[in-house]
């Protein structure tokens, strides 16, 4: 841990060579850029209703509507160009999802290290409610609280923290509690005025490996719950359609064939999830030194 | 063991007392149910009126206190939106949704244990490569989405097979079910398929792993080294090392798969608990979620009980109490 | 002299290493091994004295392979035999004890099932039968009421008794070789005492011939009667076991012996041998100890020094130590 840029270098080159992973990671930077860019790359303000014109609706892809120009992929029920929802869907479900986990992260790091750190009684009443909501799923969480705290950003990043939180205080506190019960700690911990620094040189520091590896994963999961979560209407208002939303929209006509508008915003979701996993898998893989050469 | 059993039974009842005061504060927070139940020109004669109908008068603690009551004699309450006892609500819902559960998580298992082992045992094989593709997939796609899949595939674009409802049902102990009859079968298929997916891809990635970790220890070279053949030993020590933490997913699996069957009921039509809690979210029918979180929460401390019996009955250690 | 049971010549095993290319971890190893003949392999950890007790075996997994050799087993030659001949001889003729018995014997199964699984792997038995030899088996190896424990799980035993367990598993067929890895180092210094003798006695009373590997010169001295010492996959040096300790040839040797503790005057630091052991994958193109030999001159860097072979003593090193230094 020298100097700080050579294990990262390391890593670095460990990762290039699973070329699946590098695409993957590529396909991420790409669709980031796209979902922040959006309102200069798309077409269309999908969300400012007075663009949309119904005589555009559900039209097939290469249509070219009133607006004048081509819409490649079709258009949603509303008669948005599904390009620019698209586009700006991402932008939704990126946001969401990195609000989500990082807010998640911060507060199951800081109540799994607070845990380790603290001990006693608190440890245990911490890591018994946590293990509590360990065992319900998230998406049952997730789907009673945007329920109650209704729609709108902040509520349902609110129901997915909730849902979320736990993994990231139950992985910080295993890997800190491991950590404190080493001797050099103990030691630390012996003499005066060393909390502080024994929770930031040496705790979290030992925290953040597994924390990256769970936090890949909880960003892709919060993605696609909360896709789940507009798709079944709980998400995000009506006017502001997600891609979960799209989705849900372009459901009733599917069975009359225009699958088009259910399909692409899907896989767009999709790529998104993917790509972001198989980059948490070769993440993973690199911190865990069971299945290191 | 039976002092293991009643130590866990303890637990498992100081959970349920937990969790009824957090469901039940935590339902009854947020929201105003008698706005559904009377009409909005209502006079306010007519909303007091409902409001100590409802018992909502009272401080939460004591309707804490009178549900709880309630529930001991089996009284979860009447449905706002339904006006039918909650209980036989859930109870004619349940068959549906426990037959998909169960059906899903089996599949998912027989059929996701089967190819992690094989991937976990020649993890360098095209097909196990393969395999742990289609796991990565299975493993994100979301379950709503496989659904639509399914649907525009099997049913719009092939004809096979139905997108929606139960099909032909048989009358069994009073309850019924699809799963006898071969509409029934046709029926269940596409939904028991979207929710088998996840899971086994989760069951691909534990079994694989778990495998290819056993497949290093000594244990495995000692029973090479003994001359046992491969055949043996997957089926006598590998099979045997990977049972426990697949029997834990399988027990966690099958409450989660129970949470996602609420999407895929959607989805599918499928008459069970899951529409039922949908519809009651959205509508605001306290009594149904309350009743129905603490049905859910019942079922998971109950799996988790079973899944610690079972992990006992297999690992000798955890049976004379030495730490694993 | 009867023929030796187990002849091996030149064997070498390679593996793969990411990127093209291969790192021998055995390298031209020739040894044989007598009737009821007790064999040290010394070295340090990485020296490939485990690789060349797994390739004996034909239990080299990949990215790792026997490259080349011949060993001779029972007078059939095992090299480039399929993987059913291997296993129907594995266990049968030759067995192989580890180091962790915690690891070795499977947690979740009773002694009795994982000795009737190692028995029925070569012969079909009837239950009762079979679970009269399993008991003897653990009683020869000193467990007392063998009968019952066949129903035990191994955490019952101590870790002394299920190193006994696991041997008497690897004697369940009296093998002709037993390949011992390390059996005793994660055991008391008393119980490994005890094994060590056990062992010896009863390698006497069958004509079991053992391979014994161990990184401790000290437990291998006075049990072996003759010695191999292995460096970087290579064996440097073998002969009769008091030959080699008294004058060692090769100075690697040399450098085990004198890092003794029993070796050290009383208050004077341990001597060690200078520097580390070098990576398989990076090996130098001479001598491989060449880099920390007190004696290393320009020609033990040009190329690997061939065997020298005088009376029952061989070495690899182009300056020897004296005979009687």
């Amino acid at each position: 841990m020298s100097a700080p840029s050579t294990p990262l270098a390391l890593f670095w080159a460990d990762f290039r060579e699973n070329r699946v992973a590098l695409a993957a990671l590529a396909m991420v930077a790409l669709i980031a850029l796209a979902a922040i860019f959006a309102p200069l790359i798309a077409p269309q303000n999908p969300y400012d209703l007075a663009t949309l014109s119904l005589m555009d609706a559900r039209r097939p892809p290469g249509f070219v509507g009133s607006g004048g120009y081509v819409h490649l992929l079709g258009t949603d029920p509303q008669g948005r160009d599904l390009v620019s929802a698209i586009l700006y869907g991402l932008r939704i479900s990126i946001q969401i999802g990195v609000a989500a986990g990082a807010v998640a992260l911060t507060l199951g790091a800081t109540l799994g290290v607070a845990a380790a750190y603290l001990g006693g009684r608190l440890e245990a009443l911490i890591m018994r409610a946590v293990d509590l909501q360990l065992s319900f799923p998230p998406i049952l969480l997730a789907l009673v609280l945007s329920a109650l705290l209704g729609q709108g950003r902040l509520q349902l990043i609110a129901a997915l923290v909730a849902a979320q939180y736990a993994y990231f205080a139950r992985t910080a506190y295993g890997a800190a509690s491991a950590e404190r019960r080493k001797d050099y700690v103990e030691a630390a911990l012996a003499t005066p005025l060393s909390g502080r620094r024994v929770v930031f040189r040496h705790l979290l520091p030992n925290c953040a490996p597994p924390l990256i590896v769970v936090a890949t994963v909880q960003i892709a999961n919060a993605i696609s719950l909360e896709a789940t979560l507009s798709f079944l209407g709980l998400g995000l208002p009506v006017n502001e359609p997600s891609l979960g939303m799209l989705i849900a929209n372009g459901f009733p006509y599917m069975m009359s064939g225009r699958s088009w508008i259910s399909v692409y915003p899907g896989v767009a979701l999709i790529v998104l999830i993917v790509a972001i996993n198989l980059v948490g898998d070769q993440v993973r893989d690199q911190f865990n030194p069971r299945l290191r050469r | 063991m039976l002092g293991f059993v009643i130590q866990r039974l303890i637990q498992a009842a100081a959970v349920m007392a937990v969790m009824s005061v957090i469901v039940f504060v935590g339902v009854y927070a947020v929201g105003n149910p008698v706005d559904i139940v009377i009409p909005p020109d209502a006079t306010q004669d007519v909303r007091e009126e409902a409001i100590r109908r409802l018992g909502l008068d009272l401080p939460l603690w004591r309707q804490y206190f009178l549900f709880v009551g309630g529930v001991l004699q089996g009284d979860f309450g009447r449905s706002f939106i339904y006006n039918e006892p909650v209980l036989s609500l859930i109870a004619g819902r349940a068959p549906a949704t426990i037959e998909l559960v169960l059906i899903s998580v089996l599949c998912a298992t027989v059929i996701g244990v089967s190819l992690g082992v094989y991937a976990g045992y020649r993890p360098h094989a095209p097909l196990a490569r393969a395999i742990m593709a289609l796991s990565v997939l299975g493993f994100s796609v979301p379950t709503f989405w496989v659904g639509l899949i399914l649907i525009l595939t099997f049913a719009v674009s092939l004809g096979w097979l139905p997108a929606g409802g139960r099909g032909e049902t048989v009358l069994i102990l009073g309850v019924r079910w699809s799963f006898p009859t071969l509409d029934g079968l046709a029926h269940i298929a596409l939904p028991a398929l979207n929710l088998a997916l996840f899971k086994m891809a989760m069951m691909i990635r534990l079994a694989r792993s778990g495998v290819r970790e056993i497949m290093l220890t000594d244990t495995i070279r000692f029973a090479r080294a003994a001359g046992i053949s491969e055949a043996t030993i997957l089926r006598r020590h590998v099979l045997k090392l990977i049972a426990a933490p697949i029997i834990t997913v399988f027990g966690l699996e099958l409450g989660s798969t129970l949470a996602f069957a609420v999407v895929t009921e959607t989805i599918f039509s499928w008459p069970g608990m899951g529409k039922l809690i949908i519809d009651s979210i959205t509508l605001l029918d306290r009594p149904v979620m309350v009743a129905y979180l603490i049905l859910t929460a019942l079922l998971f401390v109950t799996i988790n009980l079973l899944v610690d019996l079972a992990y006992a009955a297999i690992d000798p250690r955890v049976r004379s109490g030495e730490a694993r | 002299m009867s023929p030796p049971v187990l002849d091996v010549v030149d064997l070498t095993t390679e593996f793969a290493l990411r990127g093209g290319g291969a790192a021998r971890a055995v390298d031209g190893v020739s040894f044989s091994l007598a009737r009821g003949e007790i064999v040290g392999l010394v070295g340090e950890s990485g020296s490939g004295k485990s690789v060349t007790g797994f390739s004996l075996m034909g239990l080299i997994d990949p990215p790792g392979r026997v490259a080349g050799g011949s060993v001779r087993l029972n007078g059939a030659e095992l090299a480039g035999m399929d993987a059913e001949g291997l296993r129907a001889r594995r266990g049968r003729e030759i067995a192989m004890i580890f180091q962790d018995p915690v690891a070795t014997l499977n947690p979740l199964l009773t002694v009795g099932a994982q000795m009737r699984m190692a028995l029925a792997a070569h012969a079909r038995t009837p239950r009762r039968a079979a679970d009269d030899r399993c008991a003897a088996a653990l009683a020869r190896v000193g467990i007392p009421a063998a009968r019952d424990r066949l129903a035990a799980y191994p955490h019952e035993f101590s870790g002394g008794m299920r190193q006994r367990v696991a041997i008497a598993i690897a004697l369940l067929h009296a093998p002709s070789v037993v390949i011992a890895d390390e059996p005793t180092t994660a055991l008391d210094v008393s119980v490994q005492a005890q094994i060590l003798v056990e062992m010896r006695a009863l390698a006497a009373e069958t004509g079991l011939s053992l391979i014994w590997i161990s990184h401790d010169l000290a437990v291998v001295s006075g049990f072996a009667s003759r010695i191999l010492v292995m460096y970087a996959g290579r064996v440097v040096e073998q002969g009769p076991a008091e030959a080699v300790l008294r004058a060692p040839r090769h100075p690697y040797t040399r450098g085990l012996i004198d890092s003794l503790p029993a070796a050290a005057k009383p208050g004077e630091p341990l001597r060690q041998i200078p520097g580390g052991a070098p990576s398989l994958g990076a090996l130098p193109p001479g001598c491989a100890f060449a880099p920390r030999c007190p004696r290393a001159a320009g020609a033990c860097r040009a190329a690997p020094p061939v065997e020298t072979r005088e009376g029952a003593r061989a070495w690899r090193c182009l300056f020897p130590l004296e005979a009687g230094a």
